[in-house]
Formats: structure tokens, C-alpha cells, sequence
């Protein structure tokens, strides 16, 4: 029994998937791609699939897992190949791995969301973003099965920045290096963080703390409508806060209320490590099995895409945070 | 006309309703074309959410069938549900196909498939957010063509003020005729306009444009006449009927929704038609005759159909699938070649008959035994014969008797109430039926978990069937009926622990009744419903029985009929009815004369084991059944994928001996 470990995104349209709609549309494209597939027994057989949490519906997302146990080994790169065949075009796998030892969903417990919100200014919402994150508290409705309930945000949060569409840059400091540690692999621990944004996003960074940087928050792009870019790093507790708590945060500390709609992606899950950067959950994985096989023939083509890779940093090198 | 997509608008608006994904499109094996590089483009529309609209098979096959064609395009649409139609109106964002969210106004043509009669406030909504005026007269060539299909339209007659053309019957070869009049039209430089392009299709017989006949009436409210009012229109307008169903295997690649649908399987039509001759069944009398699709025909859709789906179910589609002449060795073979595959088969339609649960059984051979469902619809034997469901009491308890035996833990059973001459009696008679069915399965089975659910739905009689003439029976008499039903079920409480009763209230079906008989002057009616807020009426938590009988006393205020009088009334032989002028193939004289069966208790045989009996379609249309055997057989699949109905040679190296773990588990019946 063999178990494989895949990142996949959620993007565009498709990020109206529900979980469930997503689950769903992954189960037929293992079987439509001829997936020897392991199967739960008695009365009605599941394939064996587990998810590691899920990407609310209507946000997308850059960095979701999930785990497939398969009836007999199948090279991860040749599966991750074959299932993107199978899957509709914006659900794409962006990584597999053979899985190593060690439980997946305990190496998950941040993430980094990237959220755009077209027609707030990068200035309004940079203020925003520093008044939430001079709270202690804060509190928003979220309408859940029992009722309202308040939640306090503010303590899920772990890093908040402002910035502007249309820039190759964070706003405010250059992307920071994770850990020195290079193990040699293209995307190994130590690479930069969250240095690549999905189509549509041109930055994207999360930063330690509330940080508002003038000079460069104005508007280079004349005439372009104003765009705000937020990017949250938030602890997954119970229950989540969710992109949209985070700007109904914003709406009740700030009073900032986005004319159309926000769109959310997450960019990358993970752990924390000691200098605040996010930590790929398949890392672990990445290097057992080299150890094992060596390379892949993926990473020996050099398929992989930057921004499947590895840790996004929350706080190393930030510039000190306005009142904390 | 050029046109643009309107998906940057809807957008901003999907965050803020309800389940968005079933608006983005994006199925598998849905298609996209150049709109400027096709001729004629047809936005196809099914009245219903997107959740029930998605898996219509009648809906997917002419999509793919125009798609086929190089220069003719076609987009899907559905309703959109109320949250999102306020947010649609305050941004001004137009009713849009899912495929590439055009505007519906833009096509050439909107064709709408109507299951049921219920769906008709949804077709002015999408008219209404299409921008295309809700009154056939009133729009220009501007517009699309209004094009009205399926089972509803045999009688179109109650929305005709909205629709430009309607279609009898199948509608695979009439959509391609339809589509090469426009294209010619259109290359002409449209000539005459849009009453010529009409006419063009009326000429052919095949299609009807309510426009071009006019209707009379006697002063007590019944129908005079219905002639045509110009020349190059024929009296009558004939059903087309699609011979050789295996000229004809669609869909060849099944959309897969994104969103969740009520079907979560891959269909495959079996056969169409059926003359069974169940009376209350319009669908029965309106598709025949019974077209077979062979052995290796459906073979290889349920073989195409899992590679290009994923699907873990095929449904084996028919109006009474065990009926297929060599249902026993598709069945078979099917299960054969899918073993270990985790892949479920169904027969969603079958007959009190205990060689319906051998093949039960050969299907669920591997999975779970659950559910079994029988439809004796009646709960006598004496309203079993005014129907025409010949089914004895005996058969029924040997059939479930045998089902109950073979493990399987629930019977469903489908009744209706509201039948021709139906009395309390015939009513209460289900509760003792599904008593003797949980005693004798309890026996059989050695065991009490079993369970039997009746599930009661009320009759509407039907266009183009011999009930056309019954009277309704009112909701009132349903309702108590029903009551009286729950008492005795609930009565003895050993029994009635273990029976289940499903059931709806009598008004809805009285409505659908209004608008299945119903005629020209009940246009307004639906109208006013759908300016009162009427929306998707086949919905219980949206559908408004006041609403109906309100806008039932406005709009005929100044007319001798009423509501009632559409229902209640019980129609006399010579009465001309409002469809009498649409061709089903059916004579009069023989539905009439099925019809004092009916009162007189008589059975009819099926003709395809009895002589002919002279029902008319086969002579009138030119038709003849096509039935096997065929002596054929599925040519067997050595071996298909693990855990898997698909084989990919990426992950299948050639010394693996595969058994699928998992796969050929116990078979859930007990010991």
C-alpha cells in the first residue's frame, strides 16, 4: 500500500468549489485517469483519499493537501502528471510526493493568505491593516449552524501587510531568506518565500506585523484603478479565521468596507519554524524519498514551479512593527 | 451580432449567493466555440436550478449534437435562483449560458425543455433577465426564437402567448432541421423577417408556431375550433419520433458538473418508449414505439461513458428498463466486465417482478443490497385495473417476498391517489398492502430491521393519454384520503414501526393539473403568478397554492371558465381539447375507447407480445417496433483497470497481475 502526498491549487472559477464540490471532481478524475486506487472495505469501498483541511468556498488557493493511498506504487511524479490530465483545468496538482513518516495534517498549522480587494486604496487599507493590528481584540459575527457567534480574530493572526496591485515587490521590505540550511534541492528549505504569486496577483508577501511604507504605496500605475493587497498570516485554530473574518476585521476596527467583492488565495500552508517562516509540509516527505530514490525525474527536468516551493517567511528581517 | 461574456460582472455578484459554483460553467466535456466563426447558435435552456437542469439527458444530447456541427454553436443556460435574480436586476447583468456566460438574447434561437408544467414561470423569468420581451408578438429579429420542447410541450398551449415554436417528440433530428432553416434563412439576408423564418419551420409540419392558429370558443368556455389563420400552415402538427436508437449514441461524452446535481451518475438510454399501457402515463403514450438500442450499443456508451466521466455509477435509462428484450444478458455482462471496479449499475425504473430482482441482485452482486423500488402505483387490484398496472397482490408479495429473502433490507413502493373512480377503499388498501409486504419480508428475511416505504404521489391526468378526459380529483379529497392512509398505516404499531410514508399535500398536483389541460387563456394567468413573485413552482418552499388561485380569479374574471372547471371537470367525448390539433400519433377513437376500459375495469395487453391494438402511432408516423433479441453479446473486456472501470497504460505495467483490493468484498446480504 502506497500512500503519495500532493499539493494542488484551486484557482480562477473554480474557486466557487465547495470542499465538497472539489472532493468530488477529484474522486472522478482518479478513476477517469485510471488511478489504481486503494479502496476502504465493506459495504459501500471509498477510495482512500484524506484531506488536510479545506479552502473555503470562493477562495482560492495555491497550497491545499491531500493524501492518496494507492493499491501499488506508482512513481509520484507519473501520478501528479497523470491526475492533472484527468482533473479540470484550475484544479492542478502542483507537487506529489511518495508520503515519509510522520502525520501530514501535523505539519500544517499557518497560512498565508494573499487577499486582493479592487478599489481599496493600498493607503486606506495599509491604515486598516495597522489599526487591526494595534487591537487586542477583535471580534466578528460569523453565522454558523447554532446561530451568530462572535469570534476574536486578532489572536489567530500572526502577521498582516498592505500593499498594491501591480508590483513585483512587497511593499514594505524586500522578501526576507528563510534558514540558511540549503540541502541542495531546487526548492529545498532556504529558498526565498512566497516569492511567486499565482496568475493575476503581482505581489505577495507576508510580512511581520502591520507595516505602511508611503513612499512606496502610491499609485505607480497612473490611471489603474486602485487595488489593494493584503496578505494575512493566520494560525489555523478552531474554529479557522478565514479570509473573510480577517477583512470583517478590518470592517469593524477600521470601518473598511470593499466596494466589490475580495479575492482570496491562500499561498502557502505550513508550519512556523524559529524565524517565523512557513515550512513546506512535504519538505519532510521530499527528502526521504530522495534519500530513498534520489531525484524525480520532475525535479531532475526542472518542472517545478517556484512558487510551489516551500516556506514563506513571517517576520525574519521584517521591519519593526508600528506598536507592538 | 457580436456578443461578449458577462463573467466579469457575474463575479462580483457569485461571492454573495448561494452555492456560486453552479454558475461558473466549467463542466467536463462541456464545450466553447468562436462565436463569430459558427452560423447558427442556440442557447439551450432547461427551466429548472442548474442542480436538476444539469443532468437532463434529453438537454445534453442536442447540445452535443449541434456541437458536432462545424458551424453551429450551442450554450447551455438554466434558472438562476432567486438570490441571485435581485442581484442580476440591480446590476443589470443579463441571463447567461454557462458555458461562456454570453447573453441569452444574443443567440438565434433559445430552445427550453419542459419536463414539467411547473417550470413555466421559470421560462419568463430567464425571458425577463434575457431581456427578450415576454410575448412572442412582440419581439422582433432582434430576438431569439423562442423554441419550446419535451414532454409539457405536447400540450404548449397555456404558455403559446410566449413561445415562438414548439417541437412534438424527439428532438435529435428536429434541432438539425430547425438549425439548417435558420442558417438558410439567415445566408438569404433573413427574408420576410421573422414571420417568414416561422413560417418556413411551420411549413414543415414538424413544428408549431402557436401564432399561426387561432382558437374559438363557445360561449360555455369549450374550445370551437383551432385552425390555422394563413396559408403554408398544415391543420396538424405531427411528434417526430428517432429511429434506431444506435444511429443515435448520446451523449457520447456526458457533461460532468463541477456543482452537485440530483443525479450523481452517467445515464445510458436503454430503449425509448413504452406500451406498457399504463393509462395515467403520458410519457408512455407519448414516446412510442418502443426503440430498442442493441446489446453492443449500450456497451459501448457505458464503456465511453466511464472513461470520459469518472462516474461511479451508470444508470441504465428507460421508461420500464427491465423490459428490454436481453436486459438479462446486458445486466450480466455489465456486471461481468466492472467487477472489482467499484462500479455501481443501476435500473432506475423496474417492475413488480420477481425476474427484477434476480437482475437486482446480479447488479448489486458486489456492493451493498439497500433499496429495492416496485411501482404498483395502485393499491387495489380493482384500481391496479383501471390503470392498467397488472399486478396481482400475489405477485407483489412474491416479489418483495423474494427481494427481502435476498438480503435487501428496504422496499420502496410508489403509489398515486387521486385515480379515475379512486375510493376511499382503493386508498386505504396501500396500508394493508405494505403491512402484508413487512410481515412476509420479515419472515423471509428472519430479521425486523426491515423496512418498507410507501411513497404517495397525487394523479394529474394528462394530455394524449385515456385520462384526458377524467375529472381531477380535487386536493381536498387527496388530502383526506391521505390522512385516513396515515391512521391505518400507524395503526398497528409492531407493523407500522416499520413502514415509512412519503407523501405531498394535493395542491401542487392541482395546479399542474390546471396547466396541463389548460389552454390559451390561462397565458395571463401564468403571467400574473410570475409578476406576483411565482419562481420555481415544482419547488415546495417556493411554490404558493394562493398565488395560483388568486391569479386564477383575476385573470378569468371575464371568461365562463375557472379554475375548477380546468381540474375537476370530467370532459365529454366529442369536446375538442385544447391539444387536439398536435399529433401524438395516438387516435382519439383509441384513447376514448381505452378510456371506457378504464371505467369498465378492462385490461390492454402490451403489443409487444400481443397483437397490434391498433393504438395509431406506428401507421400515423410510419414507425414500427424496434425490439430484439438480437442473438448479439457484449464482447467481453478481459480485464479493466484496479479500483478503477478506466485502464491507463501509464500506470499499468505489463507483468502486474491486478486484483483490486477492497473491490470483491461480501455482499451485504446476511448468511
Amino acid at each position: 500500500m502506497r500512500k503519495v502526498r500532493l499539493r494542488y491549487a484551486k484557482r480562477e472559477r473554480l474557486r466557487f468549489m465547495s470542499h465538497r464540490d472539489v472532493a468530488r471532481a477529484f474522486e472522478r478524475a482518479l478513476r477517469r485517469g485510471g488511478v489504481p486506487m486503494a479502496y476502504s472495505q465493506g459495504f459501500s469501498p471509498h477510495p482512500r483519499v484524506s484531506w488536510v483541511g479545506a479552502a473555503p468556498t470562493g477562495a482560492a488557493s495555491e497550497a491545499e493537501y491531500v493524501e492518496v493511498q494507492l493499491a501499488e506504487r506508482v512513481p509520484a511524479a507519473v501520478l501528479r502528471s497523470e491526475l492533472n490530465r484527468a482533473l479540470p483545468a484550475g484544479l492542478d496538482i502542483l507537487d506529489a510526493v511518495e508520503a515519509g513518516p510522520g502525520v501530514l495534517a501535523h505539519r500544517i498549522d499557518v497560512s498565508l493568505w494573499v487577499i486582493e480587494l479592487p478599489g481599496v486604496s493600498p493607503l486606506a487599507l495599509a491604515s486598516a491593516a495597522a489599526s487591526l493590528w494595534a487591537e487586542d481584540r477583535a471580534e466578528v459575527e460569523r453565522l454558523t449552524k447554532n446561530g451568530r457567534v462572535l469570534m476574536d480574530v486578532r489572536p489567530a493572526l500572526l502577521g498582516l501587510s498592505a500593499g498594491q496591485a501591480g508590483w513585483g515587490v512587497p511593499i514594505v521590505s524586500p522578501l526576507t531568506m528563510g534558514d540558511a540550511r540549503d540541502d541542495g534541492l531546487p526548492g529545498g528549505a532556504g529558498r526565498p518565500v512566497a516569492a511567486e504569486v499565482p496568475p493575476g496577483h503581482d505581489h505577495g508577501a507576508a510580512q511581520g506585523g502591520a507595516v505602511v511604507s508611503d513612499d512606496r504605496v502610491d499609485d505607480r500605475r497612473r490611471g489603474a484603478p486602485p487595488c489593494g493587497i493584503l496578505a494575512a498570516v493566520v494560525r489555523q485554530a478552531t474554529p479557522t479565521v478565514r479570509p473573510d473574518d480577517v477583512l470583517g476585521a478590518l470592517r469593524v476596527v477600521a470601518g473598511l468596507e470593499p466596494p466589490v467583492p475580495a479575492k482570496a488565495t491562500r499561498m502557502a500552508q505550513g508550519t512556523l519554524d524559529d524565524d517565523g517562516c512557513i515550512v513546506d509540509p512535504l519538505a519532510a516527505d521530499r527528502t526521504v524519498a530522495n534519500e530513498a530514490t534520489g531525484p524525480t525525474p520532475v525535479e531532475a527536468d526542472g518542472r517545478f514551479d517556484a512558487s510551489s516551493r516551500d516556506i514563506a517567511c513571517a517576520g525574519a528581517e521584517s521591519t519593526p512593527t508600528p506598536g507592538r | 451580432m457580436s456578443t461578449r461574456s458577462v463573467f466579469p460582472e457575474l463575479e462580483q455578484l457569485l461571492p454573495r449567493v448561494s452555492k456560486p459554483v453552479q454558475y461558473v460553467g466549467g463542466e467536463l466535456n462541456s464545450t466553447t466555440k468562436d462565436w463569430e466563426a459558427t452560423e447558427v447558435r442556440w442557447a439551450l435552456m432547461y427551466p429548472d436550478a442548474y442542480e436538476v437542469g444539469l443532468p437532463n439527458q434529453g438537454l445534453m444530447i442536442l447540445y452535443e449534437i449541434l456541437n458536432e456541427r462545424e458551424d453551429v454553436l450551442a450554450e447551455r443556460t438554466y434558472s438562476v435562483w432567486p438570490d441571485l435574480e435581485a442581484l442580476m436586476r440591480e446590476h443589470g447583468v443579463p441571463q447567461f449560458t454557462v458555458d461562456a456566460h454570453r447573453p441569452v438574447g444574443d443567440f438565434d434561437l433559445l430552445g427550453v425543455s419542459f419536463a414539467t408544467e411547473l417550470g413555466y414561470t421559470n421560462l419568463l423569468t430567464a425571458l425577463d433577465l434575457a431581456r427578450i420581451p415576454l410575448r412572442a408578438d412582440a419581439r422582433t429579429e432582434e430576438h431569439p426564437v423562442v423554441v419550446g420542447g419535451g414532454h409539457a410541450a405536447f400540450n404548449p398551449e397555456p404558455i403559446a402567448d410566449f413561445l415562438d415554436a414548439v417541437v412534438l417528440g424527439d428532438g435529435e433530428e428536429a434541432v438539425l432541421e430547425i438549425t439548417d432553416i435558420t442558417r438558410d434563412w439567415k445566408r438569404e439576408g433573413s427574408p420576410g423577417g421573422r414571420d417568414e423564418l416561422l413560417l418556413r419551420l411551420a411549413e414543415t409540419g414538424g413544428v408549431y408556431v402557436p401564432r399561426f392558429y387561432d382558437v374559438e370558443y363557445h360561449a360555455d368556455g369549450r374550445i370551437r375550433r383551432v385552425a390555422p389563420n394563413r396559408d403554408r400552415v398544415p391543420f396538424r402538427v405531427f411528434k417526430r419520433t428517432t429511429m434506431d436508437l444506435d444511429q443515435w449514441p448520446y451523449p457520447k461524452q456526458p457533461l460532468v458538473p463541477l456543482a452537485e446535481s440530483v443525479h450523481e451518475r452517467m445515464s445510458v438510454e436503454i430503449f425509448r418508449g413504452c406500451t406498457r399501457g399504463c393509462r395515467f402515463c403520458q410519457a408512455g403514450m407519448i414516446t412510442r414505439p418502443v426503440r430498442e438500442r442493441s446489446v453492443e450499443g449500450i456497451g459501448e456508451m457505458v464503456r465511453a461513458g466511464l472513461e470520459r466521466t469518472g462516474f461511479e455509477e451508470v444508470g441504465l435509462l428507460s421508461l420500464s428498463s427491465a423490459d428490454h428484450s436481453e436486459i438479462a444478458e446486458i445486466t450480466k455482462g455489465l456486471a461481468d466486465r466492472y467487477e472489482g471496479t467499484n462500479t455501481g449499475l443501476s435500473l432506475p425504473s423496474t417492475r413488480v417482478d420477481a425476474f427484477n430482482v434476480d437482475l437486482a441482485n446480479e447488479l448489486a452482486r458486489n456492493g451493498r443490497r439497500s433499496g429495492l423500488t416496485f411501482a404498483p402505483e395502485g393499491g387495489s387490484e380493482r384500481i391496479r385495473r383501471v390503470i392498467n398496472k397488472m399486478v396481482s397482490e400475489e405477485d407483489l408479495i412474491r416479489t418483495v417476498t423474494t427481494a427481502y429473502a435476498n438480503g435487501w433490507r428496504q422496499v420502496k413502493l410508489y403509489f398515486m391517489c387521486g385515480l379515475p373512480t379512486e375510493t376511499d377503499e382503493d386508498v386505504l388498501q396501500i396500508a394493508r398492502m405494505a403491512k402484508e409486504v413487512v410481515r412476509a419480508g420479515r419472515e423471509a428475511s428472519g430479521r425486523r430491521d426491515i423496512r418498507c416505504t410507501i411513497s404517495i404521489g397525487g394523479f394529474v391526468p394528462k394530455p394524449h393519454t385515456p385520462f384526458q378526459w377524467a375529472a381531477q380529483c380535487a386536493p381536498e379529497v387527496v388530502d383526506g384520503r391521505l390522512r385516513r392512509l396515515r391512521a391505518e398505516v400507524g395503526g398497528d404499531r409492531s407493523l407500522g414501526r416499520s413502514i415509512g410514508m412519503r407523501y405531498h399535500d394535493g395542491r401542487p398536483s392541482h395546479i399542474e393539473g390546471l396547466l396541463s389541460r389548460g389552454d390559451r387563456r390561462l397565458g395571463p394567468v401564468v403571467e400574473r403568478v410570475w409578476r406576483d413573485g411565482g419562481r420555481f413552482d415544482g419547488w415546495s418552499e417556493h411554490f404558493s397554492y394562493q398565488r395560483w388561485v388568486d391569479a386564477c380569479a383575476t385573470e378569468l374574471a371575464s371568461t365562463p371558465v375557472d379554475l375548477d372547471w380546468y381540474t375537476t371537470r370530467e370532459r365529454e367525448e366529442h369536446e375538442v381539447l385544447p391539444w387536439d390539433h398536435l399529433d401524438s400519433g395516438l387516435e382519439k377513437e383509441w384513447l376514448w375507447a381505452d378510456w371506457q376500459d378504464a371505467l369498465d375495469e378492462r385490461e390492454q395487453d402490451d403489443c409487444r407480445w400481443t397483437p397490434c391494438f391498433d393504438c395509431g402511432v406506428c401507421p400515423t408516423m410510419g414507425t414500427d417496433i424496434e425490439i430484439g433479441p438480437t442473438g448479439r453479446t457484449l464482447l467481453p473486456i478481459a480485464s479493466v483497470g484496479t479500483g478503477s472501470p478506466v485502464r491507463n497504460p501509464a500506470f499499468s505495467p505489463p507483468d502486474r497481475a491486478g486484483v483490486a483490493p477492497g473491490a470483491a468484498s461480501d455482499d451485504g446480504g446476511p448468511a
